[in-house]
């Protein structure tokens, strides 16, 4: 059992302008844990989380593959969820790298298919397209829930660049509902760019068919 | 907190800016020392991912100077030792980065880079 990372310094404060961890947090966490082994077998160099919110799957992925094993980046639009990271990543002894930036903007260059494990649970609600896009330039709250049409709006962004990113060891775990259109990501996937995409993980709760799918070459 | 592992994977992204965008240069910075814990296998294997002119440049505008110019071919313990110390117990806490091309700044505060572009800098 790897132990759920300690958010105990979180307070509501934060949680009105971060996501706090809940069910989609959980199945991701789930997956990662039954992954555990060839996780740390695989030896990451470098990991790297989109919108990690409070950090504590970082700080998670940090406690299965080691503190000082890997370099853990992440980085979110919404500068209260670097610090609460940043925060999370001192508490649980994770040394969590945060950067405030859209998805991997400002590492694309350097981290050319040098991405070992890259995540992102998404703000993956179907919502108007420019309530997707105020939540974005908002970066607060609304940009942790708010994908725009059919969910997708940020998700496909990120989905263009998996390719460039991932290195050919590595893999990209992404969280998913229902209406995202998972055998449509999966397809799209392998046929533009031959990846392996396979759901690992999935379950309804509160309302919602959650899916976790992993994206390796 | 930017490290010089993390300075070391950073480039300038404002639309159109896409030659010597690498390394950003450090402006007013204020740094903190914390000890980290050592880990040859993670310095060897990250190693390649090095920029090593950048990061030696870096280094030595913070003040450090221990690491040779050249990467050098053997990888000895003392190597290995003042490499972990330049790439992850140097924290850069309060100051900017400023891209050698077009100049925009990316401020850093309470360890953490701003590297938010304005919708028309977006490329
Ligand atoms: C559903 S929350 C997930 C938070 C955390 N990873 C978790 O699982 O609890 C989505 C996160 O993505 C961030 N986010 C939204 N759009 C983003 C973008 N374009 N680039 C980076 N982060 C983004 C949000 O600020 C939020 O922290
Ligand atoms: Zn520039």
């Amino acid at each position: 059992m790897i132990p759920t990372p300690d958010l105990s310094h979180l307070a509501r404060e934060d949680y009105q302008h971060v996501y706090e961890p809940a069910e989609d947090t959980f199945i991701l966490l789930d997956a990662l844990e039954q992954d555990a082994e060839e996780l740390q077998k695989m030896k990451p160099s470098i990991c790297l989380e989109i919108g990690p919110g409070s950090g504590c799957v970082s700080s998670f992925v940090g406690s299965i593959v080691g503190a000082s094993a890997s370099l853990y980046l992440s980085c979110d639009i919404n500068s209260r969820a670097c610090h609460c990271t940043k925060r999370t990543g001192d508490q649980n002894k994770i040394p969590l790298e945060p950067i405030n930036s859209s998805l991997a903007g400002p590492l694309a260059l350097r981290l050319r298919r040098a991405v070992d494990v890259l995540l992102f649970n998404p703000p993956y609600v179907p919502t108007h397209a420019n309530e997707a896009g105020d939540a974005q330039c908002g970066a607060d709250i609304a940009g942790s829930w708010a994908g725009g049409a059919d969910g997708m709006q940020v998700t496909n962004v990120l989905l263009e660049q998996v390719d460039e990113l991932l290195s050919p060891v590595g893999r990209f775990y992404l969280v998913a509902v229902k209406q995202n259109d998972v055998p449509g990501i999966c397809q799209r996937m392998t046929r533009e760019y031959g990846f392996r995409c396979e759901v690992t993980l999935q379950r309804r709760a509160g309302g919602e068919h959650l899916f976790v799918i992993r994206i390796s070459r | 907190m930017v490290r010089l592992i993390t300075h070391n994977l950073l480039a300038c992204h404002a639309k159109g800016c896409t030659s010597n965008n690498f390394p950003l240069q450090f402006k007013d910075i204020q740094v903190e020392l914390r000890e980290a814990e050592f880990n040859s296998d993670f310095l060897r294997g990250f190693l390649p991912r090095i920029e090593w002119a950048a990061l030696v440049d870096a280094s030595r505008q913070l003040g450090d100077t221990s690491l040779p110019a050249e990467q050098p071919e053997m990888l000895d313990d003392d190597f290995l030792q003042k490499l972990h110390h330049v790439l992850l117990e140097i924290h850069v806490e309060e100051g900017a980065m400023i891209c050698p091309n077009c100049h925009h700044v990316y401020p850093i505060s309470n360890g953490i880079p701003n590297m938010l572009l304005a919708e028309h800098e977006i490329g």
